[in-house]
């Protein structure tokens, strides 16, 4: 029957060219846009976990109302057995401390005195040998001058910072901030190296420093604003940072210590929960439209090609053939060309969104000014989903099409199919 | 950031009755040579001016945080001239010690003896808190002559500690002025501000003072300790100020004054 059906359809390019043809484009659209969302989120999701917020995050209820401040006078203390009872009890998880600071970079004249100045955004992470941190922020790869630090007392800056600056590496840069306990600190480092980060809110202003080198110099020995936790395939899942999030809330949030610890997942601290709620729903809706949009094509397609073959279901009903089965026989017409449709959209969607994940997209220009944490370069990700998802609505939508269409045979009178035909 | 303090304790003059009377101390002696009692605002303020500002003098003191996480002490020497102009090391604690700050009129520089660095302290850092403070960088470099920034009312009498005191309201001749309104309570007698509340130009309260014991310095009344707290902040109670000593001295060397000394 479906050999029956595919010849009729082959030989026939007007019931088919046109319809798959359409079905095509309506699904690479959905699998291209399931890519190009895909994407997004990920990146938005990457960028934000290993810049900002890990896939969990622990700081002190005190330091978490003012997050958005550093305050690094609420930091939370006694780090080391902190870091030791974490690693025991959650040894899947990567820990890694971090301070977030602010401060002035002030460049010496051969007096000593300031030449220039500029704010920056200062990040401590552990940059020891062997640290996750040199991946998660992809500081190798981001090299631009110099090299990492590998002593205590050297410093990354961003490059365009360091231009900014006119200092190169080996070059004497002064970090004024504040300790956590609000004094003025003034310390000397030695550039290192610069990096680009290809965020355009961390390439302004941004400098990275060894953990142990911002504890000295801010006076917060055994301390870290915050302790971030990645899971081990650095792969954010929101039910497993939930169940995390419980357990260790349950057992060491006290809420009349305002220094007892908190933990917060990555949407809940970056705010990209209802980010990717919206791009969920955008997805149905776009999948809903199409269908909807398809259908209406496709019924109309069928109402044509209802009309150009008025006869000749006129001589199958003459010769016996019963309506239901010339109705079941359009709407298994419809599924080979919903399926034939589907598999050219989603092989044309899949291939543009590999490229994109492989070539990716400069958009920086767009987001010199901004202080989003989202990468420059946007790369598309194709999942097995995306291979799925334009299927059923394509599909769908040929058959709801060639439904409504269809229903016109069973409003044929056989009394009057001769007359018809004589005509 | 010594020389704001002291100008600061100075020009809130002690007073103002109650339950506790403030504490007094005489550090030295002369009899101030009496003068004709003030009629108007303006006189007042010249007054308060004339008490607590010389042409040189030399203090120690201690400032004790206090913050969220429990309270910390500070302790610094400072050396003014010529109202405009401070030399200032802090002596304690050890992490702090050696720090110096210049003020020569409107700039100011700190060094740090960790990385010989001689800082000119301009821009947004002017905001930043002085060691941890309820007091700023800007609030040294205000002009510490009250008569030349602000117009005076008298807007009534209290018993402020036991003292009688006038209240002043100061407004701000000019827009540049870090705090456009100034309420005080003036001793009567001895004409220190006891209490001092300072506010934006919004009229939202910026900062307090409260003065709680005086000292006598050659027949001068001076601020001994007080409590500055910084109204914007929702945490800490302020941080309280110690004068240790004061002496006055209109011969301190030229040499202290200038950007060499910070790094002896």
């Amino acid at each position: 029957m479906i050999k029956f059906l595919l010849k009729g359809l082959l030989r026939d390019r007007s019931r088919s060219f046109f319809p798959v043809l359409t079905v095509a484009f309506g699904v690479f659209l959905i699998v291209f846009l399931d890519a190009f969302f895909n994407g997004a989120l990920t990146n938005m999701y990457n960028a934000t976990a290993h810049h900002q917020t890990g896939h969990v995050k622990i700081m002190t209820q005190a330091y978490a109302a003012e997050a958005e401040q550093s305050p690094n006078e609420l930091a939370l203390l006694d780090l080391a057995d902190w870091l030791a009872r974490l690693r025991a009890e959650y040894p899947e998880i990567i820990w890694t401390p971090r301070v977030n600071f602010g401060g002035l970079i002030d460049i010496p004249d051969q007096n000593g005195e300031t030449r220039i100045q500029g704010p920056a955004a200062g990040l401590a992470v552990d940059l020891s040998a062997g640290s996750p941190e040199i991946g998660f922020l992809n500081l190798e790869k981001s090299l631009v001058r110099g090299r990492l630090p590998e002593k205590a007392g050297e410093i990354l800056l961003a490059e365009d910072f360091a231009r900014r600056l006119q200092v190169s590496p080996n070059d004497t840069v002064t970090l004024i901030g504040s300790t956590m306990h609000g004094s003025m600190a003034v310390n000397n480092f030695t550039l290192a190296g610069t990096v680009r980060f290809g965020m355009a809110a961390m390439d302004r202003g941004a400098i990275i420093v060894d953990l142990r080198d911002v504890q000295n110099a801010l006076d917060m020995q055994d301390a870290a604003g915050v302790l971030l936790g990645f899971f081990a395939d650095d792969a954010y899942n929101n039910q497993k940072a939930e169940t995390l999030k419980t357990a260790f809330n349950a057992q060491y949030q006290n809420t009349a210590d305002e220094f007892s610890p908190v933990m917060c997942t990555l949407v809940e601290d970056s705010g990209l929960g209802s980010y990717f709620a919206m791009a969920s729903s955008a997805m149905f809706i776009i999948a809903l439209i199409f269908v909807a949009v398809m259908a209406l094509v496709l019924w109309n397609a069928g109402l044509i090609g209802g009309l150009r073959r008025y006869g000749e279901m006129g001589v199958r009903l003459a010769i016996g053939e019963s309506k239901i089965h010339i109705y079941l026989s359009m709407l298994g017409e419809a599924v080979l060309i919903g399926l034939g449709g589907s598999i050219i959209g989603t092989l044309g969607g899949v291939l543009l969104g590999y490229w994109l994940q492989y070539h990716g997209l400069d958009y920086g220009a767009m987001f010199k000014d901004s202080s989003m944490m989202v990468e420059n370069v946007f790369r598309a990700q194709v999942t097995p989903s995306s291979c799925i998802v334009g299927f059923i609505p394509g599909v769908l939508a040929t058959l709801i099409g060639n439904a409504l269409a269809g229903l016109g045979i069973f409003k044929r009178q056989t009394a009057q199919l001769f007359k018809e035909l004589e005509n | 950031m010594l020389k704001k303090i002291i100008l600061g304790i100075c020009a809130l003059s002690v007073v103002l009755g109650a339950v506790t009377p403030i504490a007094e101390e005489s550090i030295a002696s002369p009899a101030a040579v009496a003068k004709p009692a003030p009629q108007t605002a303006t006189e007042i303020l010249q007054r308060i001016d004339d008490n607590r500002l010389s042409d040189g003098k030399i203090a120690v003191m201690s400032m004790t945080i206090h913050g969220r996480r429990g309270d910390r002490t500070i302790s610094a020497k400072s050396w003014q001239r010529n109202i405009q102009d401070s030399f200032t090391e802090y002596l304690a604690p050890a992490r702090e010690k050696g720090t110096k700050m210049l003020k020569l009129g409107d700039q100011l520089w700190t060094y740090a003896p960790d990385t010989d660095r001689t800082i000119l302290i301009s821009g947004h850092l002017l905001r930043q808190s002085v060691m941890g403070s309820d007091l700023s960088y800007e609030d040294m470099m205000e002009d510490p002559v009250l008569a030349n920034n602000y117009n005076a009312a008298i807007s009534g009498e209290e018993i402020l500690n036991g003292r009688p005191a006038w209240v002043l309201e100061l407004t701000a001749k000019k827009d540049d002025i870090a705090y456009a309104k100034r309420q005080l309570w003036v001793d009567r007698e001895r004409f220190i501000a006891l209490k001092e509340n300072l506010y934006a130009k919004s009229g939202a309260l910026l900062k307090t003072l409260d003065v709680n014991a005086v000292m006598q310095v050659d027949g001068r009344w001076l601020a001994k300790s007080m409590i500055y707290k910084d109204a914007l902040k929702k945490d800490g109670d302020g941080t309280s100020v110690v004068i240790e000593s004061l002496e006055f001295n209109d011969n301190l060397p030229e040499t202290l004054f200038s950007k060499a000394s910070l790094r002896k």
